[in-house]
């Protein structure tokens, strides 16, 4: 780490500023919070022998207090908005109310090629757009004839998944008989996912609801392709959702060392590419909290086993190359040297033009269930460093795994609150907050720069190398554009 | 090697660059995409006349409605009033989605707070939820008033608000006299129209229930939900100083969705005062400017004496004269001489772009009453508006978009589609072909698939920056509608004829 002493001028402020923004809360609340806000600490002897930086001890994954303005959302986002949302030849209905679907309508960025409305149907809102009467009556003969006009007006859809949103589980309805009788019917796949918004404590139920969903609606099914020839070089991409491209971006180093990436879940993926993936020999998993589940499953069924990697920061990737390689044969661990040393000229360039310019600037991240660990390193590469990290809906294996990135004395926050996340940035005073679009403006308020790290803040992709070039241009042009020079009036800037 | 760090390419070039077309031409051997020459088919055929009647026969599934739910409309009413949080009792999600929703447009903080219920208040309901969060939310937040609203699920379970927030307030959670308004906004009725109307009547009704109103010749005036309210709003108030009048307007969100940079976040600025929102009720008249935003709440105005009125988005020229004129009448405050003179500038504007606009041809969608404000617009620059449309629009709508076509020649086979989504509009621009698409930026679809130009002036607007910055209302904010169209009909038409040695001979220097 590049850090030095003085970067942090005071080591006592993390742990001042938990004790005062705990101070504002009712002593019921305070007492909850507590838990989830803390300071990494030296690892054990154990854990530094396994790599480890520090010790991430938070409460995570449990429900958040009412009225604190949680970031988080709900099981909903996390299953169509994150795993099934990005199957681009399938239909996915929101199925309820008009209300989420339509704010989650195209926000994710998960590119796909396709002819939208025609083949592929991921930037649109299909919605069963719930009235009175059907949570009155219940909604079931509703989505047996929405299921039926899908089938006549989308006839290239391969299949229709249902997301349910929260009136769904508790008027009873019965997706799962409607889907079977339909899937007879229309002889596609249907799937219905109990994703009520109601159900867990944000998005993480989801997307385990989701996984589980494509185990057993979408493995195994009769009449699915089975004329596939498989190669010893067969793997799957799992987790990684084609944000701004980042699917992409990783695919073309995975195949330049030799892989055959067979599968790509879920961003720019077709069922085809979810029916397939059993027949893998390996699943590398980007987005670990989203996705683990079925890679559980696979290993457990097919025996296919499964290796966590990270694209983002030429260290992490070139680690993660020889990380994937050492699993297969002498050519493409040879390959993964080839790759690594062929873009070594473009990282040198990058670091060249960018580290002098980000060299010791701090930053705050919070974010969802990967990245609050997994950019850190593409941040150390650059020269800055992690002052603070959170995740909206981590477990705490993500925390455990995190003390692999972040040095002791890293402010964490759990599920953090508009409250805490405010004061937080307004003490540290980082110069960058990496967050969501809810947070950005507030921050930029504060004069402090700020990227969306959900969306790439509309850029992207920033995996890969080709990716870590715009990583970082991106993170210059937020700390240095001329803009946070322009917060003070001059004859304010003159009285202070 | 497509990337160098002296041009740093991103999503739009890099994916062009031939390493990547070939490696997305290998990716689409594995996807088992439909052969091309069906996709083609299928392609043509959803913009024929068959697959219309098909798309019209639909009765169950909505395709890319232009509407919300109610919540979305109650959270942004009330943060039009002095220091007020919005409290949506519920599930969280819904809350992350309203304040996203709501930032990305105006490019602002958007604060909203949630009961976050759970699987086990889905069983036990949400008392809990209220009793804790409401303290949570005013120990946190320091508001002056907390409006509650409702999630689906809340009104699912039947949770009952009224009787939640005593509760809350015999526990303690918020002073006993500290303002807590509330409203039922279940999202399976209306739309965010509606949650507009059901969160401003809940306010009212919590500072004016059981009051004895007196008359005293002010005039409350409520804007409705609009995406442009930074403007608009602030060009009302022009207008009405101008004028002279005494009023209050009812959910002013123009300063809260429009902080200023200089290094402090303001999570409440300006608003309605809450003091001006309890005297309101002694004003003499209510007037709404978006009908369909309103009708419960001018109901309860009436209750209490008021004259009251409501407009459909006084847009354009015979919208705002509407506008002053009802502000007139209301008041007994004459027109000055003034605003007649802005009048005269747009018509003279007008005038001098006349043939630009003279039996064009428009799509126009969004909520009823902006659809009705444009295309009344539209008529008056003899532009001929085809196919209007408005998700959350009813029959009632629809007759009174009739009765407007019927009011001009360039009305003749204009057509209303209420209870319509974004679909039904693709099909309408495929078989029957405009010049102009105007709405939001989910129009961008539609622009691309049937090559209709899009301009932009209904909520939401993620993809361009500012205009709500700019009023779209008066005869100033009607210069801005003119001009947009005009710029959009200019820079087509250069882009049409900028081919050299081949259209370019139309490529005029002045126009």
């Amino acid at each position: 780490m590049s850090l030095d002493e003085g970067t942090i001028n005071d080591p006592t402020l993390p742990e001042r500023l938990i004790a005062e923004v705990l101070e504002a809360y009712p002593d019921k609340s305070r007492k909850r919070r507590q838990k989830h806000l803390s300071v990494s600490t030296t690892p054990d002897a154990e854990e530094k022998a396994d790599g480890a930086l520090s010790e991430c001890d938070v409460k995570s994954n449990v429900k958040s207090i009412p009225g604190v303005m949680t970031i988080r959302g709900c099981a909903y986002a996390g299953s169509k908005g994150v795993v099934w949302g990005p199957i681009k030849d399938m239909v996915h209905i929101s199925h309820g109310p008009v209300g989420c679907g339509q704010y989650s309508w195209s926000q994710r960025r998960n590119y796909y090629i396709g002819n939208t409305g025609v083949d592929s149907f991921v930037t649109m809102q299909f919605t069963s757009d719930f009235q009175e009467r059907d949570i009155v009556f219940g909604g079931d003969k509703k989505l047996e004839k929405i299921i039926d006009e899908i089938d006549e007006l989308f006839p290239l859809a391969k299949g229709i998944s249902i997301q349910s949103e929260c009136p769904i589980g508790l008027i009873g309805d019965d997706i799962e008989a409607v889907s079977r009788k339909k899937k007879k019917e229309t002889g596609k796949t249907i799937v219905p996912v109990r994703c009520e918004g109601f159900r867990g404590v944000s998005q993480s139920l989801g997307h385990h609801i989701a996984n589980d969903a494509i185990r057993d609606w979408v493995f195994n099914q009769e009449g699915a392709e089975d004329k596939f020839e498989t190669t010893a070089y067969d793997v799957n991409v799992i987790g990684d959702y084609n944000i701004g491209g980042d699917a992409w971006s990783s695919r073309i180093l995975l195949e330049e060392i030799g892989l055959r990436v067979v599968g790509n879940w879920s961003g720019d993926a077709t069922l085809a590419e979810m029916e397939r993936a059993p027949k893998a020999k390996l699943n590398l998993i980007h987005c670990y909290r989203s996705m683990n589940y079925i890679c559980r499953y696979m290993e457990e069924k097919y025996n296919i086993p499964w290796v966590e990697y990270n694209f983002f920061g030429p260290s992490q990737i070139a680690a993660s190359l020889r990380k994937i390689a050492a699993l297969f044969d002498e050519t493409i661990q040879a390959n993964a040297e080839r790759v690594i040393a062929k873009y070594q000229p473009l990282v040198d360039a990058i670091l060249a033009k960018y580290k002098p310019r980000l060299e010791g600037k701090t930053v705050m991240l919070y974010v969802g269930g990967l990245r609050p660990r997994h950019v850190v390193n593409a941040y150390d590469d650059l020269g800055m460093v992690i002052t603070g990290t959170g995740y909206e809906f981590a477990h705490s294996d993500d925390y455990q795994r995190t003390g692999h990135y972040v040095r002791e004395g890293t402010l964490i926050y759990d599920d953090v609150t508009g409250y805490e996340l405010e004061r937080f940035i307004e003490g540290m005073r980082p110069d960058l907050v990496g967050s969501g679009i809810k947070e950005k403006y507030p921050v930029q308020k504060m004069g402090i720069p700020f990227r969306q790290m959900h969306s790439w803040d509309y850029s992207g992709p920033y995996h890969g190398y080709d990716g870590f070039a715009i990583f970082a241009r991106d993170m210059d042009l937020a700390i240095n554009n001329p803009v946070w020079g322009l917060f003070k009036a001059p004859w304010k800037k003159e009285a202070a | 090697m497509p990337q160098s760090v002296d041009k740093i390419l991103d999503h739009a070039p890099l994916f062009r660059e031939p390493e990547y077309k070939d490696m997305l031409a290998r990716k689409a051997e594995f996807e088992n995409m439909p052969p091309v020459e069906q996709v083609t088919q299928i392609a043509d055929w959803t913009k024929s006349w068959d697959y219309r009647e098909k798309n019209f026969a639909r009765e169950s599934l909505s395709v890319n409605p232009a509407k919300a739910c109610q919540p979305l409309g109650a959270v942004f009413v009330a943060s039009g009033f002095e220091r007020t949080m919005s409290f949506v009792h519920g599930s969280q999600g819904c809350v992350a989605y309203y304040r996203s929703h709501l930032s990305r447009h105006f490019k602002e903080p958007s604060s909203a707070v949630s009961s976050s219920m759970t699987e086990d208040a889905a069983v036990f309901g949400g008392l809990n939820n209220m009793v804790d969060g409401l303290a949570n939310t005013y120990n946190l937040y320091s508001p002056k008033m907390i409006a509650v609203s409702t999630t689906c699920m809340a009104e699912v379970i039947g949770d009952d608000l009224n009787a939640f927030i005593a509760t809350a307030k015999e526990k303690e959670s918020v002073p006993a006299d500290f303002d807590v308004p509330f409203a039922h906004t279940p999202a399976f009725v209306g739309s965010h129209v509606t949650g507009y109307d059901n969160m401003l009547k809940g306010i009212l009704d919590h500072f004016w229930k059981g009051k004895e109103a007196k008359a005293n010749g002010s005039l409350n005036i409520i804007p409705g939900f609009d995406g442009f309210a930074v403007g608009n709003n602030r060009e009302l108030k022009r207008i009405l100083d101008v004028m002279g009048v005494d009023y209050t307007i009812l959910s002013d969100v123009s300063d809260q969705f429009d902080t200023p940079s200089d290094g402090e976040f303001r999570m409440y600025d300006g608003g309605t005062p809450i003091e001006a929102t309890k005297n309101a009720v002694n004003a003499s008249a209510t007037l709404s400017l978006q009908e369909y935003c309103t009708p419960k709440t001018l109901d309860y105005a009436a209750s209490f004496g008021q004259k009251t009125k409501s407009l459909h988005y006084p847009i354009g020229v015979g919208g705002t004269d509407d506008l002053l004129s009802s502000i007139s009448e209301l008041t007994g405050k004459p027109v000055p001489e003034a605003l007649e003179l802005e009048r005269g500038r747009l018509v003279d504007a007008m005038a001098d772009s006349q043939s630009w606009l003279h039996g064009k041809t428009y799509a126009i969608y969004g909520d009823p009453d902006f659809v009705y404000g444009m295309a009344r617009f539209v008529l008056e620059t003899g532009g001929e508006p085809k196919h209007c449309l408005a998700t959350n629009g009813s029959k009632a709508w629809e007759a009174q978009m009739q009765e407007l076509f019927d009011s001009s020649p360039f009305g003749a086979g204009c057509k209303a589609w209420g209870g319509r989504d974004l679909w039904h509009m693709r099909s309408l621009l495929a078989t029957e072909e405009v010049d102009l698409l105007i709405g939001n930026s989910y129009g961008k679809y539609l622009e691309r698939d049937t090559k209709t130009p899009l301009i932009r002036l209904m909520f939401p607007i993620f993809d361009r920056h500012h205009h709500h910055r700019f009023p779209v209302w008066g005869y100033q904010g009607g210069l801005r509608v003119l001009v947009t169209i005009l710029d959009k009909i200019f820079d087509c038409l250069d882009q049409d004829t900028m081919d050299p040695g081949v259209t370019d001979y139309s490529f005029d220097l002045t126009r």
